[in-house]
C-alpha cells in the first residue's frame, strides 16, 4: 500500500475515534454550539456568540474562538457557582450537564486563535489606553496589561485570556464587573446609594479586583478602546519571532 | 578552663584558612575583603516619598534621547534584541519591575549614581558598566558585552536619563529590594513551597518554567536551565525575599507577610539552576567557600534533601 491510500484510512480510523469519544463523553460541542443542550434552557451558544464563536460587541457578548479550553470550563462553572454573575449566563451554565459544557469549551477551544499583526516598537503617550496596556500605572501598583496578557494582549497559557480579539463593550464591562461600584453617601437632596460589590470574584489570587478597583472610568473606557482597536490578522501565529513589548 | 567559643575557634583557624586561600590563589589581595560593600540604602521617612524619575515624554527629541529611548528598549526586550549576550529567558526588566523605575525592585535611579563601588562579588571596584555586565553574566547567564559596546552605551544612558536629579553617591531610599529581616524562626523549604504552588505557579508554572508566547519569554523562568544562574544576586535567599516581598505576585507587592516572603524565596532558591560561571577548580565546595560562604543567605554548596545545590543545569 502507497501513503496515499494509507491516508484516508488514518483519518477515516482517527474520526471514528473521535465520534467514538464523543459518544463516551455524552456530548458533542458542535452541536451544543449550534442547536443548545439537551436542557432547552441551554441555549445554542451561537445565538449571542456568533455563527464564528467571534461574539457580538453590540451586546458585549465575548469572542470565545481559541480562548483556552481551561479557561472556557473554568468560566461555566465559575457561573454555575456564581463566582461570575450573569442573568444571561448563569442559568445557561446550570442547565449544561459536566460533559457539555467540557465538550463546549473543547469545540470553542479548537477554533482558531486570535493573532495580531507582530508589529514594531509602540511608543504609548501617557494618559491613553495604549500607556495602561503597555506601560501600567505603577504608582497605583497597576501592572501594564500586557506583562500578563502577554504581548498584543494575545493571552497567555489557561489562566490569562486574550484581549486582542475582544470588543470594547465586553472588556469594559469585566473590569466594571471586577469593580463594582462604590457606595454614594447621601445628602439633603439625594438619597446614599449602597454600594455594588463586584459581580464578579473568579479572577485567580484577587490578581484583577484590584486593578479594575484602582481603574478611573476614563481608563476603563481607553484601555478597552486600545484592544478593541488592534484588529485581527489571518496570518497564523509564528512561533518563532519574538514579540516586543 | 578556657571556653572554645565559635569566634575563639574562628580566630584560631584563621590564620591556617588565610594561608590556605592564598596558596590557592596567590593572585588574591586579601586587604580588599576588609572593604565594604554598598552601604544598606536608607530607610524612608515616614511621610517622604520616593524618587520620582523623569517621564517618558521628557525623552529629549535629539540623538541623546535616541540612546536613551534604545536603552530602554534593550532594557524591556533584552533577549530579543540582544540575544548574543543572553544565555535565557530572562529580560533586565523582570527583576528591574516597570522599566527600572520602581522602588524597591531595585531602581536604576538609586543604582546609577552609587558606582564606582566597591563589590565583593568580584573582588574590585565596579564601575556602572561592570555592574550591568554583571547582570548579563549572572541573572542573564550571558555573556558581558565589551563596555564600550552599544548595548552597554544605550543602557548607561537610560540608567544616566533616569537619575536626572538625583544628587552623585547619595543613598537613596528605595534602592534595591528593602530585604525584610530573617524571621526568627528562619525559613521552612516546604512551607515556602505551599505559597509557591498558591500564589505563584499560575504564572512561573509549577515547576518554575515561566511561560512564553512565542519566543518571547512573559513569564520568567524562576529555576532551571533558561533561569538566573547560581552567582546572580537573585540566588540569595535574603534578595529574592525583597523582591519578592515588594513586587510579587504582580500588582500585588507586600502582601505576603516576611516569613512567607522569606520561605517562597527558599523553595525557589533550593532548585537546581545554570551554574555559577566563577566555579573554582570545577569545585562546588571551593566556590562555596570563595563567593557563596558569606554572601547573605544562600543554598549554594548546601546539601536539601540528600542532594547537594549547586550542580548546575543546562
Amino acid at each position: 500500500m502507497t501513503p496515499t491510500v494509507l491516508r484516508p484510512l488514518a483519518f477515516g480510523l482517527a474520526s471514528s475515534l473521535l465520534m467514538l469519544a464523543q459518544a463516551a463523553a455524552g456530548a458533542d460541542g458542535e452541536a451544543i454550539i449550534q442547536k443548545g443542550g439537551a436542557n432547552p434552557a441551554a441555549m445554542p451558544c451561537m445565538s449571542c456568540h456568533g455563527a464564528d464563536g467571534k461574539g457580538m460587541a453590540a451586546g458585549g457578548f465575548p469572542r470565545l474562538a481559541g480562548l483556552p479550553e481551561a479557561y472556557l470550563a473554568k468560566q461555566l462553572a465559575d457561573f454555575r457557582a456564581g463566582r461570575r454573575e450573569s442573568p444571561l449566563m448563569q442559568p445557561i451554565a446550570q442547565a449544561l450537564t459536566e460533559a457539555e459544557t467540557a465538550a463546549v469549551a473543547g469545540s470553542y477551544a479548537a477554533l482558531p486563535k486570535v493573532n495580531v499583526k507582530a508589529s514594531a516598537l509602540e511608543r504609548p503617550r501617557e494618559g491613553t489606553g495604549a500607556w495602561l496596556a503597555l506601560r501600567g500605572a505603577w504608582d497605583r501598583n497597576i501592572p501594564e496589561c500586557t506583562l500578563c496578557h502577554g504581548p498584543s494582549g494575545v493571552g497567555v497559557g489557561d489562566a490569562f485570556p486574550p484581549l486582542a480579539g475582544q470588543s470594547a463593550e465586553y472588556i469594559e464591562a469585566q473590569l466594571r464587573a471586577w469593580r463594582g461600584t462604590p457606595a454614594q453617601p447621601g445628602n439633603r437632596k439625594t438619597k446614599p446609594v449602597a454600594a455594588v460589590p463586584p459581580t464578579r470574584r473568579n479572577d485567580p489570587n484577587g490578581l484583577m479586583q484590584h486593578i479594575a478597583a484602582d481603574l478611573t472610568e476614563a481608563e476603563i473606557k481607553a484601555v478597552a478602546a486600545y484592544f478593541a482597536g488592534m484588529g485581527e490578522t489571518t496570518e497564523s501565529f509564528d512561533a518563532s519571532q519574538h514579540r516586543l513589548r | 578552663m578556657m571556653m572554645i567559643t565559635p569566634r575563639w575557634l574562628g580566630a584560631a583557624l584563621l590564620p591556617l584558612l588565610a594561608a590556605q586561600a592564598l596558596a590557592a590563589e596567590p593572585a588574591r589581595n586579601p586587604r580588599l575583603d576588609d572593604q565594604t560593600q554598598l552601604p544598606k540604602a536608607p530607610t524612608r521617612a515616614l511621610g517622604q516619598t520616593y524618587f520620582q524619575p523623569p517621564a517618558e515624554a521628557d525623552m529629549p527629541s535629539n540623538a541623546y534621547g535616541d540612546l536613551v529611548r534604545r536603552g530602554q528598549d534593550l532594557f524591556m526586550n533584552t533577549k530579543a534584541l540582544a540575544p548574543e549576550y543572553v544565555g535565557n529567558e530572562m529580560n533586565c526588566v523582570n527583576c528591574h519591575i516597570d522599566r527600572g523605575r520602581k522602588a524597591n525592585s531595585a531602581p536604576l535611579w538609586a543604582a546609577y549614581t552609587m558606582y564606582p563601588a566597591y563589590r565583593k562579588k568580584n573582588n574590585k571596584v565596579n564601575t556602572f558598566v561592570e555592574r550591568m555586565q554583571g547582570c548579563f553574566q549572572f541573572s542573564m547567564n550571558g555573556k558581558a558585552p565589551a563596555p564600550d559596546s552599544e548595548v552597554l552605551t544605550a543602557l548607561t544612558a537610560y540608567a544616566y536619563w533616569m537619575s536626572s536629579g538625583v544628587p552623585i553617591a547619595k543613598a537613596m531610599p528605595g534602592r534595591g529590594f528593602d530585604e525584610p529581616p530573617l524571621p526568627r524562626g528562619g525559613y521552612d523549604i516546604a512551607r515556602g513551597r505551599v505559597v509557591y504552588d498558591k500564589q505563584c505557579a499560575i504564572c512561573h508554572g509549577a515547576d518554575g518554567e515561566g511561560r512564553k508566547v512565542g519566543a518571547t519569554s512573559v513569564f520568567p523562568p524562576l529555576w532551571g536551565k533558561d533561569s538566573y544562574n547560581w552567582g546572580a544576586g537573585m540566588h540569595r535567599i535574603n534578595t529574592a525575599a525583597g523582591f519578592i516581598q515588594h513586587n510579587m505576585p504582580l500588582g500585588r507587592g507586600k502582601t505576603l507577610s516576611d516569613q512567607e516572603a522569606w520561605d517562597v524565596a527558599a523553595y525557589i532558591n533550593s532548585h537546581e539552576r545554570p551554574q555559577d560561571p566563577r566555579l573554582v577548580n570545577g569545585d562546588i565546595d571551593e566556590t562555596r567557600k570563595r563567593y557563596h560562604a558569606e554572601d547573605g543567605v544562600n543554598l549554594y554548596g548546601v546539601v536539601v534533601d540528600g542532594r547537594k545545590l549547586g550542580q548546575g543545569v543546562r
